[in-house]
């Protein structure tokens, strides 16, 4: 008998943010800034939000910040996660500024708090690495 | 002096086919069937309606729902205003606004404005319909596949870490959000249209499941199939129709746009806000002559955010304005007053707005409230994306 495994929905690593995923490979966390308005950006897109300029360059962030929010999550939506169940999403708030979707790894999902202090982490999967957070001591 | 628009037009016909887990029929026979009740309701013609907007729920992203073709089905001919209108919850209100602006614009003279859904197929959960988020071989570029990646699904998801970010600056508690179900089983008890009638306390509340921390079972809309259809005409020529004219005093949309980062607050700081103040200022009036509130209800923090943007309490502080059971049956601001999205039907804006309109006429039976001037309707759409609002009232002026 074999068991079907399945894998978590992970995004490209080609693409204008190549860079991000190639750095994240290396253990570091590369942010956008635009050249234009100077605003800082993950790379959601190649347009910046703020002014529309296309013109940007890359810069490595400093990896910290702090839970903007988050929750913990009870119900099975995708077969992927039916071994981390239940499981605890957040929304960081980079020290940079903009705010990086991911889940904090090493702690009780009881102990997680508003305004905690977390560094970014990376996991490793086949042809990508995750931004993942840890509480900072 | 008061806005030229205000009171030019009103809602004249309500239809509401049956909800819930009802099978059998696709969103198009929900929709003809709505608007046949509604024009019953209102006493027109067929002939006379000359406008038809369209709003097609779920159904409408995953093919299959309601489109413009509904008009051939209805056998509608010659119309001066047609449109497929998405602007996900806050469609509703925004239908009714566009009708009013067209109708006062000389464009149309009665137009039907239609929501249907059928997303509950046999044998499937009520999550199930909603929840198929991340699911697709087609891997997202940029760190927009990230939310996928760390388990986020769906507007669960959107609404627990809003609601979060509001007990955590705030200091609401679980408490204060099950007061909001709690409310709303009270006044869906009343309703025989409600999918939901048993009474809950707050205990049944802490024991509903968790979906998501900080949201239990209970702190989530149903999900329906059906449709509900509103009529809007003008004024003048509302006073003369089959049942008592729910006028359009005010009308306000509000988006504020999230840029994910540092120094904005769209999980606590709503378009409602932005709403509120064209809403009443075009009605000219404010939150404290307010008689019945119909706020869209997704979850039971949506209720909370939505009071405080509207300013019927200062930011912050909904939590504890909603605990003491004011939005309940015999309370201060009855709100939701047919059990809302919670706990009656989930029909997107078209919730609260066939409950604002049932309560303007005065049809509401024993769950009828006495002073019913001023209903303010609400409809939010994303999470916390999209607004829109309308503020009725069965008197011209």
């Amino acid at each position: 008998m074999t068991e079907e495994i399945v894998d978590k929905p992970l995004p490209s690593p080609s693409g204008f943010a190549e860079p991000f995923w190639e750095a994240g490979a290396e253990g570091r966390l590369l942010l956008i800034r635009c050249k234009s308005c100077n605003e800082s950006r993950v790379p959601s897109s190649e347009v910046c939000p703020n002014c529309l300029s296309v013109d940007f360059e890359w810069y490595e962030a400093s990896g910290l910040g702090v839970i903007y929010t988050y929750g913990v999550m009870h119900r099975l939506y995708h077969p992927a996660f039916e071994q981390d169940l239940p499981y605890n999403l957040v929304v960081v708030e980079l020290q940079e500024g903009p705010h990086l979707p991911g889940n904090i790894i090493g702690i009780e999902n009881d102990a997680l708090r508003v305004g905690m202090p977390v560094q970014v982490v990376w996991q490793k999967y086949s042809d990508i690495s995750i931004p993942r957070f840890q509480a900072t001591t | 002096m008061s806005h030229p628009l205000r009171g030019a037009a009103a809602i004249t016909g309500l239809g509401i086919t049956e909800m819930g887990r009802i099978y059998g029929k696709s969103s198009t026979d929900f929709a003809v069937d709505a608007v046949r009740y509604a024009l019953d309701d209102s006493g027109l013609k067929k002939s006379e309606v000359d406008g038809l907007l369209i709003n097609a729920g779920i159904t409408g992203s995953q093919g299959g729902g309601v489109s413009l073709s509904l008009q051939n089905a209805l056998g509608l001919r010659n119309l001066k205003l047609l449109n497929h209108m998405n602007a996900a919850g806050s469609t509703a209100a925004q239908m009714v606004q566009y009708a009013t602006l067209a109708i006062n614009a000389g464009m149309a003279s009665n137009v039907v404005c239609v929501f249907a859904d059928a997303p509950l197929r046999e044998g499937t959960s009520t999550g199930q319909a909603y929840g198929s988020a991340g699911r697709t071989s087609i891997r997202p570029t940029g760190v927009n596949g990230l939310f996928s990646t760390a388990g986020y699904f769906g507007a669960n998801t959107g609404y627990a870490l809003a609601a979060r970010r509001h007990m955590s600056l705030y200091g609401t508690t679980q408490d204060q959000l099950g007061a909001v179900a709690v409310a709303e089983r009270a006044w869906a008890v009343n309703n025989t249209r409600a999918q939901m009638r048993e009474p809950i306390t707050l205990d049944d509340y802490h024991n509903s499941r968790w979906i998501i921390e900080p949201l239990h079972l209970l702190d989530c809309c149903l999900v329906s199939n059906g449709a509900v259809a509103v009529v809007v005409s003008g004024a003048e020529q509302a006073k003369d129709m089959q049942q008592p004219p729910v006028y359009i005093w005010g009308m306000g949309q509000g988006h504020p746009g999230d840029p994910r980062s540092a120094g904005s607050s769209p999980e606590t700081e709503t378009g409602a806000k932005i709403a509120a103040e064209t809403v009443f200022s075009m009605a000219g009036v404010g939150p404290s002559e307010i008689d019945i509130c119909e706020l869209y209800d997704c979850y039971t923090y949506t209720v909370i955010v939505t009071l405080e943007d509207y300013g019927f309490c200062k930011k912050g502080e909904g939590g504890a304005f909603v605990e003491d059971g004011k939005l309940g049956p015999g309370g201060e601001l009855p709100t939701n007053t047919g059990g809302g999205q919670l706990s009656s039907f989930y029909m997107w804006g078209m919730t609260p707005m066939s409950e604002a309109v049932i309560q303007a006429r005065g049809q509401g039976g024993i769950r009828q409230v006495p002073k019913n001037d001023l209903v303010l309707c609400t409809g939010n759409g994303g999470v916390l994306n999209y607004h829109a609002s309308l503020v009725l009232s069965p008197h011209r002026n």
